[in-house]
């Protein structure tokens, strides 16, 4: 039931992309989602597509779980799309009733849509082939010159890391405690909205209680073992840079290049099929 | 009401490129009234089997039959089987949730949609069951001591009545005092109510003691079914699949090993001192003769 959730989880598989630095796909994915905002003509969709396949393909995660991912945000954005389909003013194409639907309505609603799923799915790239430790020790290391302005940047990191852990421990607590009541008959599925709320009583205070266990012996347990934060820590498995990393980093740079003038060309293209058009 | 499990198998993370057969082509007939205990090292699908029983996990393939009626079935009341197969997870005390232990225990009643009559004079003879006092009924069940707690739980399911009762590994984590408490008030519930009774467990010690039958599982499959003397007999076997026979079965050996006249498929204590009193008997009235 909710482990349907594929929104952020690892998905265990040997490849490039799998063993990347975790740094180079940080940036890449935050670098990727920058541009879908960029582009915003067919051809630097296109290109942004193409690099997509090529890392899914290089990924070896099944596309489906990417999909798999994509189903949480779908409500959202059948309602993005909708309401930039109806609202959007401009030259209307035909109307329904009161609801016109615009030509330029149609084309911010397809780019959105696209926009969006682009992003999910290269957000997913990334936490699918990176352990949420792995993404905590690169944004841990990213972020390490804040640490001259006073930013804790270990403790965020640590903190990070510790929420992102409880996560499946959490998941599973929630599946055990359900099943449980489940054994004793409760009913979390039929009724009214407010019945509904009210069945998840029996779910929710042991779920907080055993949250509050747990992070109450992973506190002791820290500083049973003398936990000490920031300063003159080390790593058991330190970040470097291997050639793949260079290599994956210059990709990136080519992909950005080739989106960017794909996109310079279509326009130029545009303008060019414009003034003959006009002419 | 017999539990029939037909070539059930189920594997876990079926679409994921690491599929776990947790399950593998399991037939068991749970007949009325008998006292059964499921061993197996950790990770065996001792757990996985019993939450099949109750409907609570659906097999991969093959079919479980409640009263010859397939639970799988669409028109199968899944809420009716599970008042009647009453399952008792490990740690059972973490999913209670009231503010004080009788109302907790009334949950499982009430959601069968019984009058509230019926519902607190179940809890009540639930919490007698289990032998918790009087005196702990309306404290909130986070004050209670860890073996209370389990009681408490236990009672929750005990109220809904059930023909068959599963706990897994109902004293795990519990001191030896508690341990054998909670055994002998589940023997002794058994004995009186005549339902079946199924424990889940890795101390053979605790199994052998008071069940009819053992299933022993290693990986997914059932590996031994069949009366605890002869399961037994295979120590050896069981040794290698990380379990082991009741320590005193060890010891009977040993002294047979060591030429005392003495059987060596003992299980529990009680036959153990039998027979050892009884060498001493055949020993004594050899001397007689001698004489």
């Amino acid at each position: 039931m909710l482990r349907d959730i594929t929104l952020g989880q690892y998905y265990q598989a040997d490849s490039v992309i799998h063993r990347l630095d975790p740094r180079v796909k940080l940036g890449s994915t935050i670098l990727f989602i920058i541009t879908l905002f960029i582009f915003d003509g067919v051809a630097g969709y296109f290109v942004a597509a193409l690099f997509l396949a090529l890392v899914i393909n290089l990924s070896k995660v099944p596309f489906r779980f990417m999909i798999k991912g994509m189903k949480a945000i779908v409500f959202l954005l059948l309602i993005t799309v909708v309401f930039n389909l109806f609202l959007t003013p401009g030259e209307a194409l035909f109307t329904i009733w009161k609801l016109k639907i615009t030509r330029e309505g149609i084309r911010l609603a397809v780019l959105l849509a696209i926009r969006l799923s682009f992003l999910i799915i290269g957000s997913s790239i990334m936490t699918l082939t990176t352990t949420p430790n792995q993404l905590t020790d690169g944004l841990e290391k990213m972020l390490a010159p804040l640490k001259r302005i006073k930013v804790p940047v270990h403790e965020i990191a640590m903190m990070m890391s510790i929420a992102l852990r409880f996560i499946p421990i959490l998941m599973e607590e929630t599946d055990k405690i359900m099943k449980a009541q489940l054994a004793r008959c409760a009913d979390f599925e039929s009724g009214n909205i407010i019945k509904r709320a009210k069945g998840l009583v029996p779910l929710l205070v042991p779920l907080f209680i055993s949250a509050f266990r747990r992070a109450n012996d992973l506190a002791m347990a820290m500083e049973a073992r003398c936990y000490q934060g920031g300063e003159h820590r080390t790593k058991m498995k330190p970040l470097n840079y291997a050639r793949r990393d260079f290599i994956a980093y210059a990709v990136v740079v080519c992909y950005l290049v080739l989106g960017v003038a794909a996109g310079q060309l279509e326009t130029a293209l545009l303008a060019f099929v414009g003034i003959t058009g006009g002419v | 009401m017999p539990i029939i499990l037909d070539k059930v198998s189920h594997i876990y993370g079926q679409d994921t490129n690491m599929p776990v057969k947790a399950l593998n082509n399991i037939n068991l007939v749970i007949p009325d009234g008998q006292f059964i205990g499921i061993i197996g090292h950790t990770g065996s699908g001792k757990s996985t089997l019993v939450q099949h029983l109750n409907g609570l996990m659906k097999a991969t393939s093959g079919n479980i039959y409640f009263n010859g009626e397939d639970i799988d079935d669409n028109d199968f009341d899944k809420k009716k089987l599970r008042s009647k197969v009453g399952l008792v997870f490990q740690y059972p005390e973490h999913q209670l949730f009231e503010t004080d232990v009788f109302t907790d225990v009334c949950f499982g009643p009430k959601n069968l949609g019984l009058s509230k009559k019926e519902v607190e004079l179940r809890a009540y003879e639930a919490l007698k069951l289990v032998g918790l006092e009087d005196e702990y009924f309306y404290q909130s069940p986070f004050d209670l001591s860890g073996g209370q707690k389990r009681r408490a739980a236990i009672a929750g399911v005990l109220a809904m009545k059930p023909q068959v009762l599963v706990l897994d590994e109902p004293t795990a984590g519990l001191d030896p005092k508690g341990r054998d408490e909670i055994l002998e008030q589940i023997a002794k519930l058994q004995k009186e109510t005549g339902i079946t009774v199924i424990l889940v467990s890795h101390s053979m010690d605790d199994v052998a003691r008071y069940v009819e039958r053992i299933i022993v599982m290693n990986r997914g499959c059932v590996m031994y079914d069949d009366v605890p003397r002869a399961v037994f007999r295979h120590c050896v076997e069981l040794e290698r699949i990380g379990l082991a026979a009741p320590q005193v079965t060890y010891i009977m050996k040993d002294l047979q090993a060591h030429g005392y006249d003495v059987g060596d498929d003992v299980t529990t204590i009680d036959e153990a001192k039998a027979q050892i009193k009884d060498y001493f008997a055949r020993l004594a009235a050899a001397k007689k003769g001698n004489r």
